[in-house]
């Protein structure tokens, strides 16, 4: 029997709200499945199943807030589920497995049980040798929360949350988000980068004559539904220069660094109103060009409507933010947390270069990269910038 | 396709890239990738849904032509 569990949508979630069941006791579901949707501060989150098997029996209600980590709904695996008949899977419980807890309302700690407690909550803890027990916890359910434990370190009793900035005229809605709390959800991950993760930065420019004049003549033919951005040029590229430093791909967690198994590059999308998120294109060296912009299309699509999906948030090994064409020259951003690195494209200009010892006039990016000193050094990071301007010089191979 | 119409079905689209900017209220020669906050995908969303709605193509050599309220309805009145 395996239990699927409110997931960890980023380093910066400590719970969510269910918001609507999109399976019932009975059915069958596969991995990568739509199960659940789940509110946070990104937005409304449609979440994935991480096995296959039988929906056994639904132990939270929608409307419920749950901490990450909190079993929402039991699955009964392919082996051990009702063998594929006609037959409705039997509504008792399996005899091999310990009783099932009642279905609804949600589940409370029992006495004794293992405290609930945050990831960000725990890292914290773990970082500054702060034992948990004790702790009152102030999140859903008592559980312990990264406020928690910050209070306790500051020696004071855990208060309500502050509200100290004064309520500002909110935004107009747009798709659900909430902006305030998304505020709240960059500040948290942004603050704990800047805390925990030695950055460096480099800067190189790289010509895109030759990408945006190969770009031309392709989208010349083509209707626009089928056009290209240079945008995705430059993703291509990234994820394809990364497979040669798999030191900037990857995640660092309990203090060591674990290369990601492929490129889900992040792309970071400014959202409408305020506020940005950067969910994974899975598997970007593997697409075509042509299918990386298609994902771009339909990602950012899917943001502004404030649909995606949890593997998506989650996922990301290294993130691309690009300032488009009504940017500035240059960007040096900030690394999200667990990921080690990400790579700031500015606005593409026409600048006077020096090309054959004459100065004419060219189109060039700014690509800066942000990386983690614990994990990479400057050289090869320059490097892997080099790569990626070479590769952008040969458009046609991308 | 008159030009008051051409402008209505413009600022519908555009109603549907950015639904919080009031279009009615937008300065029809002002660069409406401002006016409307649009980026390069919102442009190209436009120009797909021009493209889908309307029949005409619209070259991305000619995307210039439409950067204005003004400049796009004469464009695609233009064209239509």
């Amino acid at each position: 029997m395996g239990l699927f569990k409110m997931p960890s949508l980023g380093a910066d979630m400590e719970a969510g709200k269910l918001t609507e069941w999109m399976v019932k006791p009975g059915d069958r579901v596969k991995r990568g499945d739509i199960v659940a949707v789940v509110e946070t501060q990104k937005g409304a989150i449609e979440i994935e199943v991480f096995q296959d098997g039988t929906v056994q029996s639904l132990l939270i209600e929608p409307g419920a807030t749950v901490p990450v980590g909190t079993p929402m709904a039991e699955i009964a695996g392919a082996g051990e589920a009702a063998t594929p008949t006609a037959a409705p899977p039997p509504a008792v419980p399996e005899p091999t497995t310990a009783p099932s807890p009642p279905v609804a309302p949600a589940p409370v700690v029992p006495a004794g049980a293992e405290r609930r407690v945050s990831p960000a909550a725990r890292a914290l803890a773990g970082e500054r040798g702060l034992d948990l027990t004790g702790i009152a916890g102030t999140g859903p359910e008592g559980a312990i929360v990264h406020a928690d434990i910050e209070a306790a370190l500051k020696g004071a009793a855990p208060t309500t949350p502050k509200q100290s900035a004064p309520k500002q005229p909110a935004p107009k809605p747009a798709a659900g988000f909430d902006f305030g709390a998304m505020r709240t959800a960059i500040a948290a991950a942004m603050a704990r980068s800047k805390r925990e993760i030695p950055h460096y930065y480099l800067e190189h420019s790289i010509d895109m004559t030759a990408a945006l004049a190969w770009l031309g003549r392709t989208n010349e033919s083509r209707p626009p539904a089928d056009r290209l951005l240079a945008g995705a040029m430059l993703i291509k590229a990234v994820a394809i220069a990364l497979k040669r430093f798999p030191e900037f791909n990857g995640f660092y967690e309990d203090g060591q660094f674990r290369p990601g198994e492929s490129v889900h590059l992040g792309v970071a999308i400014a959202i409408r109103g305020g506020g940005l998120v950067a969910p994974a294109i899975h598997d970007t060296d593997t697409l075509s060009l042509d299918d990386v912009m298609a994902a771009l299309r339909d990602l950012t699509a899917r943001v502004r409507a404030g649909r995606f999906r949890g593997s998506e948030l989650s996922d990301p090994t290294i993130t691309v933010s690009s300032l488009g064409e009504r940017g500035v020259e240059a960007l040096y951003a900030v690394i999200y947390p667990p990921q080690v690195a990400i790579i700031g494209m500015g606005s593409i200009v026409e600048r006077p270069s020096v090309v054959d010892g004459k100065v004419a006039p060219r189109a060039v990016v700014t690509a800066t990269l942000s990386a983690d000193h614990r994990v990479s050094d400057g050289h090869r990071g320059a490097l892997l910038l080099r790569k990626i301007d070479d590769l952008l010089q040969e458009p046609e191979a991308l | 396709m008159s030009e008051a119409e051409m402008r209505t079905v413009l600022l519908d689209e555009l109603a549907g890239i950015a639904p919080e900017i009031d279009g009615a209220a937008a300065d029809p020669s002002g660069d409406l990738r401002e006016e409307f906050d649009i980026d390069s995908m919102d442009f190209l969303n436009l120009v797909t849904a021009l493209h889908e709605r309307l029949g005409i193509d619209i070259p991305e050599a000619d995307y210039p032509k439409l950067f204005t309220l003004d400049d796009a309805v004469a464009y695609l009145a233009g064209h239509g």
